[in-house]
């Protein structure tokens, strides 16, 4: 059975869900504004006479006719970055400043990571972690290919994350100098003035089921058990709950996923605000999208999911997308 | 990924050491340096603006780190120092070798406010040095270490770092940045 046909009740016109599902989706780029302005991006496309759409509701994204955009001189010099539609919407959730203390807990290969860094001026200290250093190395190859230089990379298991490298004393102690020696002249007991305890908002954009992306990728559907959406769902409750932990009161955290499935979008979110000191913010998807559900096959969940924003292919011809925010209390 | 080869293990030995395992800040002058061989801040700032013209406070707000050995990066801010992450900023710059190499993305992000050793192409010539192609090329300057531009959009863009040597220009575009191109006007 085609799992697709499980959400059959979520949505309001299934047939135009199931046809957009199996349609390709466009080529889409994002401009990089750390290396260029939208403006000049698309000068360049129109010099080498690369056809292309702004997307409408956003300056920096553009849907590119044919071609794939690595083969063009603006891709070359780091001008955009290959990123579907929909995936522009956490990273605008997260709505970093510059200077901030920001986390992507899930960052390879770092489509979001960039457009935070992005986001940030390429300022402040912006932490791309990923638990496989394989796709570690595509997340730094992309972030400097587009200039990126606030970014510091981690390579640890988002669950149990820990800030001690930030030189954060709350696993003991300030600073980290990793070996036992006492020979170096800095004091490592006093507190390093570029110490930091916590982040002043994280993106979880949770390793998922991703059937949001069967438009680019048909085989996920092959792949699709409920064992996995179940044994994926644990490790989203980790994650989610160390990103409120690891994040300061009043500060934000986005979960998001590319899967319809319930078990791993509004079930997550229900467990955090109920284990966790947080609670559901509203904010605005520039695409439309419809809000998170308060049930599903006999479960319940916490009313507030319905601030978080469902996408379904067929309102904006995009890839699925499930996106919420939080705000961490005291 | 990891440089840990060429870093020397910190245990059995009282004297600063570099390290393929972490981010050591690089001292700000020559005073202040501990670990042998290091760079400092004031060679690094100094190598751009003697080698390319870019201005000093073009890196103010930059902190420089060595990790592995001669490897140096450039972040954007500031954190603990050391730091044992896998990475920190941009890598930005190769020393400990007779000549100095920049990174084909230090250059592009930085390499605009250069204006000296540098080479600009245009048409086929630009192309062929994106797809990594060594190409002669008629330059009169410096050997060695060059910005290598071209007009995009009006203004000069740097694409990399070429190496001039014996009438040679060298792309050193590496392999997973090398692409073929259109010709532009």
């Amino acid at each position: 059975m085609n799992p697709l046909e499980r959400y059959a009740p979520l949505v309001d016109d299934e047939e135009a869900f199931f046809a957009a599902c199996e349609r390709p989706l466009p080529s889409v780029v994002r401009v990089n504004t750390i290396k260029t302005t939208p403006a000049r991006a698309r000068e360049a496309l129109d010099e080498e006479g690369v056809g292309y759409e702004p997307a409408g509701w956003h300056d920096e994204i553009l849907k590119l006719d044919g071609r794939s955009p690595g083969t063009t001189w603006p891709y070359f010099h780091g001008w955009l970055h290959g990123q579907e539609e929909v995936s522009a919407l956490p990273a605008l959730a997260v709505d970093p400043e510059p200077g901030e203390f920001v986390w992507d807990a899930c960052a390879a290969p770092g489509s979001k990571t960039t457009q935070l860094a992005a986001l940030m001026d390429d300022t402040g200290l912006l932490v791309g972690n990923d638990n496989n250093l394989g796709r570690l190395s595509a997340l730094r190859h992309n972030a400097e290919r587009l200039g990126v230089t606030n970014l510091a990379v981690t390579n640890q298991d988002a669950r149990n994350f820990s800030l001690k490298p930030f030189g954060s004393g709350q696993f003991g102690g300030y600073g980290y100098d990793g070996d036992d020696g006492d020979s170096d002249d800095d004091s490592d007991d006093a507190p390093d003035d570029a110490a930091r305890e916590a982040f002043d908002r994280a993106l979880v954009d949770a390793p998922c089921s991703c059937e949001g992306t069967v438009r680019k990728n048909p085989d996920v559907l092959d792949q699709w058990t409920m064992d996995h959406v179940h044994s994926v769902a644990g490790i989203q409750k980790g994650i989610l709950r160390r990103a409120i932990q690891a994040t300061k009161p009043g500060g934000t955290v986005v979960y998001s996923t590319c899967t319809f499935a319930p078990e791993e979008n509004e079930a997550i979110l229900s467990h955090a605000l109920e284990e966790e000191a947080c609670r559901m913010v509203e904010f605005d998807s520039p695409l439309e999208a419809v809000p998170g559900v308060t049930e599903w096959e006999g479960e319940e969940y916490h009313p507030d999911v319905t601030k978080a924003h469902r996408v379904y292919p067929h309102h904006n011809d995009t890839g699925g997308f499930f996106c919420a925010k939080l705000e961490v209390e005291a | 990924m990891s440089d840990g080869a060429d870093g020397v293990d910190d245990e059995g030995s009282d004297a600063p050491t570099n390290s393929g395992q972490r981010f050591d800040r690089l001292p700000a002058t020559d005073d202040e340096r501990e670990v042998p061989g290091r760079a400092t801040r004031e060679e690094v700032v100094g190598w751009w603006e003697e080698r390319f013209g870019i201005p000093p406070e073009t890196f103010d707000g930059f902190t420089f780190w060595e990790k592995g050995k001669g490897k140096i990066w450039a972040f954007h801010g500031d954190t603990v120092d050391p730091i044992r992450i896998e990475g920190l900023g941009m890598s930005f710059l190769r020393t400990r070798q007779e000549h100095w190499k920049p990174t084909t993305n230090a250059v592009q992000r930085f390499g605009k406010k250069a204006n000296r050793n540098v080479v600009e192409l245009s048409g086929e010539t630009a192309k062929r040095f994106a797809a990594g192609e060594d190409q002669e090329v008629e330059w009169d300057g410096d050997w060695g270490y060059l910005v290598v531009a071209h007009e995009l959009v009006g203004e000069r863009e740097p694409m990399g770092v070429g190496l001039y040597l014996y009438g040679e220009l060298r792309s050193t575009v590496p392999k997973g940045r090398q692409e073929s191109l259109p010709v532009l006007d």
